[in-house]
């Protein structure tokens, strides 16, 4: 798994990324109420704004990792957004990408790196 | 002013002690959420009782300069020089009443909306007791001085706490510390001794709850605070939910859904104008608030129930046709109905309950319907 500064991770396997926000990212933003995801096929550039999560509060962007096309969004999320707090992590990935360059995500943090990263905030 | 050190209230420590979240907020450093969180602290208020810390908004005596020592002429006089500035029926207030009313500017808009109670006991009858905003205070302070200066005197009470204590349990929470409290009515207030210190209590809130906001000396709030936490029934919560309970209950927010352009006829507080003092139209913007009781209106706050994502404060209002109306001034997401919900400003004819709006979050447009306010019921102590 690679994490941005943005608080999303990205876990890839073979050339399809799936995609979430980190549990850091959830506990700060706290109960999730609202999820907006992308539509299927839409072509993603690096630090594109691809979700929105919203909280009680507030509402905040998801950007893509990595560019690609998008295969599939968790359709879960919409019905059940309180997921994206219980396992931000696992069940409640955001999308799927269909990767087009591998090389931007080894680019991306590792595990190590991000906590060291999390410790400077 | 936003490089000056946030502030602390009274109750900094005990909040750190139950795991807060916090935040900025009117120059004060407070609680957003507890561990918990928004959603429950709203639930558990609904359904329980929450506990508040408030200290950082401004309550304030102002005193009579001459007092005649007879109580009902200072009453009047203190009264009358408060109502050059805001529109309530200060006069008419009973000994113990609360009333909700404005600070206006000269074209009658809302440099702030306040509370003002009167006291009971016949030697503080040139007294009334004040609580403003949190971030107008010092702005109002300045402007009560600069006007009835002279009159009467204006002294912040800056080192006690403000507690509120808000849901269906927190009279039965607060009957168990101080069985007269019971007595008073929404809107009523009295002096009581709590934990061995003199509490001023008004049956009053911003949740759409009964409860009560108790100001309290600094040096016990941690006391007071801790102690109401022991009942079970009692759970502290944060801003956020705060700012949730408070739009369903369809109340604004100052600096949000009112400010010093918007009159409290634009913002459907009529209700704080009383009778007499429409007819005087003797307060600042008087003519143009008699203009707009006699129908003469622009604009005109409505609640919005929301299809899809929350409606946030800016988002615009548009209306079948696609024609841009209004402003969302708050929104959010609304705990007890599950849907978005939110405050905004449309032109009266688009303001009947019913009316289907469009509201465009990040550039696409969502179903909206013009909702009756509160959208949550009151549940006020109502008594008399």
């Amino acid at each position: 798994m690679r994490f941005t500064k943005d608080h999303e991770w990205v876990s890839l396997d073979g050339d399809i990324a799936t995609v979430g926000i980190t549990a850091y990212a959830a506990e700060q933003l706290g109960d999730v109420v609202f999820v907006e995801l992308p539509d299927v096929g839409k072509a993603l550039k690096p630090g594109d704004a691809m979700a929105v999560v919203e909280s009680v509060k507030a509402a905040s962007d998801v950007y893509a990792p990595i560019a690609g096309e998008v295969t599939e969004a968790n359709t879960a999320l919409p019905d059940t957004p309180e997921m994206v707090n219980q396992d931000p992590e696992k069940d409640a990935w955001i999308v799927r990408i269909k990767v087009s360059d591998k090389a931007q995500i080894d680019a991306l943090m590792d595990r190590t790196a991000y906590e060291a990263f999390l410790d400077t905030l | 002013m936003t490089h000056q050190p946030l502030k602390r209230t009274p109750l900094y420590e005990s909040h750190q002690a139950l795991g807060a979240k916090f935040v900025p907020f009117a120059g004060y450093e407070m609680p957003v959420q507890y561990r918990d969180g928004v959603l429950a602290e709203h639930r558990w208020t609904r359904e329980h009782v929450g506990l508040f810390d408030v200290s950082h908004m401004g309550p304030a005596l102002l005193t009579l300069v001459a007092p005649s020592g007879d109580p009902e002429a200072d009453h009047a006089a203190i009264a009358s020089a408060l109502e050059r500035l805001v529109p309530g029926d200060i006069a008419g207030l009973k000994r113990g009443g609360q009333r909700y009313t404005f600070l206006l500017n000269e074209s009658g808009g809302i440099v702030d909306d306040l509370m003002i109670a009167r006291p009971i006991p016949d030697d503080k009858q040139g007294l009334l007791y004040l609580v403003v905003n949190a971030g107008t205070k010092d702005g109002d302070f300045a402007l009560i001085e600069k006007t009835l200066g002279g009159v009467a005197v204006l002294t912040p009470l800056a080192d006690d706490a403000l507690i509120a204590l808000q849901g269906p349990e927190a009279a039965a929470v607060f009957a168990a510390l101080v069985p007269e409290a019971a007595d008073l009515g929404f809107m009523q207030t009295a002096r009581f001794t709590l934990l061995g210190e003199k509490a001023a209590v008004s049956r009053s809130g911003y949740t759409g709850e009964d409860g009560y906001e108790i100001l309290f000396p600094a040096a016990k709030a941690p006391a007071l605070w801790a102690r109401l936490l022991q009942d079970d029934r009692v759970r502290a919560v944060g801003l956020g939910a705060r700012d949730s309970l408070r739009l369903e209950a369809g109340l604004p927010l100052y600096g949000h859904d009112l400010d010093e352009t918007i009159s409290p006829v634009e913002a459907g507080l009529t209700f704080a104008l009383s009778k007499r003092r429409r007819e005087a139209g003797d307060f600042p913007g008087g003519p143009r608030i008699q203009r707009e009781l006699a129908g003469s209106l622009t604009r005109v706050r409505v609640g919005l129930k929301v299809q899809g994502a929350p409606a946030r404060e800016g988002a615009e209002i548009a209306d079948a046709s696609g024609a841009v109306i209004g402003k969302v001034t708050s929104g959010g997401f609304s705990p007890s109905l599950s849907a978005p919900i939110a405050l905004g400003f449309v032109p009266p004819a688009f303001s009947a309950i019913g009316t289907r709006l469009n509201v465009i979050v990040r550039g696409k447009p969502q179903p909206a319907e013009v909702a009756a306010l509160p959208f949550v019921p009151h549940h006020y102590a109502r008594k008399v």
